[in-house]
């Protein structure tokens, strides 16, 4: 039994179901009904009860890729901050490509403080801390683009269903978008104007990231703040 | 020593003009500090404060860190300038005191266990105070909790109920709570229908403990209807604006 509308608002602690369900994202269950731990919006599946929340924070995963600052340089290796409650480790052996030597190799000369790596997690639980490989092609250290942050709870939402809406970005904003699990998103484009678009077009996918047919607002949006630029360039030209 | 102040007048109505069973004006909202992880603002009555939650995150200092739930630390704080007689800043006796009972109000409520070696803080700032402030700080923490996306049980309300006059009341505020009979403060978590807080101040015959304890907690469950307001607002609105362009 469903106590709610799909796609409604709901807060923690709500009933959402009771009976033979499975508990999905963001939900518990005690004895056959299940519950709200989160304030979002509640998705009744065949079988699956879930909530997708509004805001939450990144808790790291291994397979995830994810943008990550470099905080500190160690003996053996890096710390990184990957805007999740634990810190990250990059060892020395995972960054390299030739073995690592303590007594001659300056690991600042690689990373610095301050630098930032798209990098994916090799190992993570509840003991250990995370810890970081850039050993595999597309990894590796940022060198060039804009960052924006937003709520790691709306990523899905800006990668959309098979990826739609991210490839709509990237190809009406002319910009390579990478996107970090953790909410951090590169963009790099052509011209600061382009990021510019991207980065807008980001933020507002975020802020209403709730409602439905946002592709399709979003894809108008740009199209016509691109128009819109055409034409100021053509003023100056006269 | 002055004549003793009437509480309930002829008409059976309190100093503020309330009926017995009747809570304060209450307004609440969400987001509003930009630099917290969540951040929540009640005015109940003259009572104003705000609350904010930062993590999980790191522990500092780290041997706090516990290996197997996160660290919930809670610090209740009054603003010098929020009662009549200036208060001095730095955090007094009772302070202290409402500070670790509103954390362990709140504690059974969220899954600390999810989130090992963290720490979750939540900061409680009373602006401006008129009785019942412990209860109505309760209450807008588990919002900024909500609101930070800290997983949850179920959200807490705080309401107390108390005795001025020898008339059974709901919502105390500052002169009632000093010059009344009695007081139970009491936080309650709606859909599990749990307690967890429970205090009384004064001297009540154990009839009248069980009808303050009742009338507390229809007082939260009034309460709570407010809070789910205030979470579901935010998002609503947005919707609400998102459909007004399209139309």
């Amino acid at each position: 039994m469903f106590f709610f509308e799909n796609r409604q608002v709901v807060t923690p602690g709500d009933l959402l179901a009771e009976g033979d369900y499975i508990a999905g994202n963001n939900t518990y269950k005690e004895g056959s009904k299940i519950y709200a731990s989160r304030l979002g919006l509640v998705e009744y599946g065949e079988k699956v009860v879930q909530v997708v929340a509004l805001n939450t924070f990144y808790i790291p995963s291994v397979g995830d890729q994810v943008i990550g600052k470099i905080e500190d340089v160690n003996i053996n290796g890096w710390v990184v901050n990957i805007n999740s409650p634990y810190k990250a480790t990059l060892r020395a052996s995972e960054a390299l490509n030739k073995p690592y030597r303590q007594q001659k190799d300056d690991l600042t000369r690689f990373l610095d403080v301050g630098d930032l790596i798209f990098a994916k997690i090799i190992a993570f639980d509840r003991t250990i801390d995370p810890v970081l490989t850039i050993k595999e092609p597309g990894l590796g250290k940022i060198t060039q683009g804009q960052i924006v942050k937003v709520s790691p709870a709306k990523i899905p939402r800006i990668i959309g269903r098979k990826a739609s809406m991210i490839n709509m970005l990237k190809r009406e904003t002319e910009c390579k978008i990478t996107v970090g699990q953790n909410g951090i998103i590169l963009i790099s484009g052509p011209s600061p104007e382009h990021e510019r678009l991207a980065i807008m077009a980001i933020e507002k996918i975020a802020q209403e990231a709730h409602t439905s047919g946002l592709t399709d607002r979003i894809t108008e949006m740009i199209r016509k703040e691109k128009g819109a630029r055409n034409e100021r360039k053509d003023q100056v030209n006269k | 020593m002055s004549e003793k102040i009437r509480l309930i007048n002829e008409d059976g109505l309190r100093v503020d003009g309330r009926r017995p069973r009747d809570l304060r004006s209450i307004k609440m909202e969400i987001g509003v500090l930009s630099n917290a992880d969540g951040s929540a603002y009640i005015e109940q009555g003259r009572n104003k404060i705000l609350a904010a939650v930062y993590g999980p995150r790191e522990v500092h200092p780290r041997h706090l860190a516990l290996p197997d739930r996160a660290l919930l630390r809670c610090r209740y704080h009054m603003a010098p300038f929020s009662v009549e007689e200036r208060k001095s800043p730095a955090p007094s006796r009772r302070e202290i005191e409402l500070s670790k009972v509103i954390k362990e109000a709140l504690e059974p409520a969220i899954f600390l266990e999810k989130f090992p070696r963290t720490s979750i803080d939540i900061f409680i700032e009373v602006l401006q105070a008129d009785g019942g402030t412990r209860c109505a700080g309760t209450t807008v923490a588990a919002l900024a909790l909500a609101d930070a996306g800290i997983p949850m049980r179920d959200l807490v309300v705080a309401c107390a109920a108390g005795k001025v006059d020898g008339v059974l009341v709901l919502d105390l505020n500052d002169i009632e709570d000093k010059e009344g009979e009695a007081d139970v403060p009491v936080a309650y978590m709606p859909n599990l229908g749990l307690i967890s807080l429970l205090q009384m101040d004064g001297s009540l015959t154990i009839e009248e403990f069980n009808q303050a304890l009742n009338l507390a907690i229809e007082g939260c469950k009034q309460i709570y209807n407010l809070q789910r307001e205030a979470l579901r607002a935010r998002y609503v609105t947005i919707k609400e604006d998102v459909e007004e362009c399209l139309r």
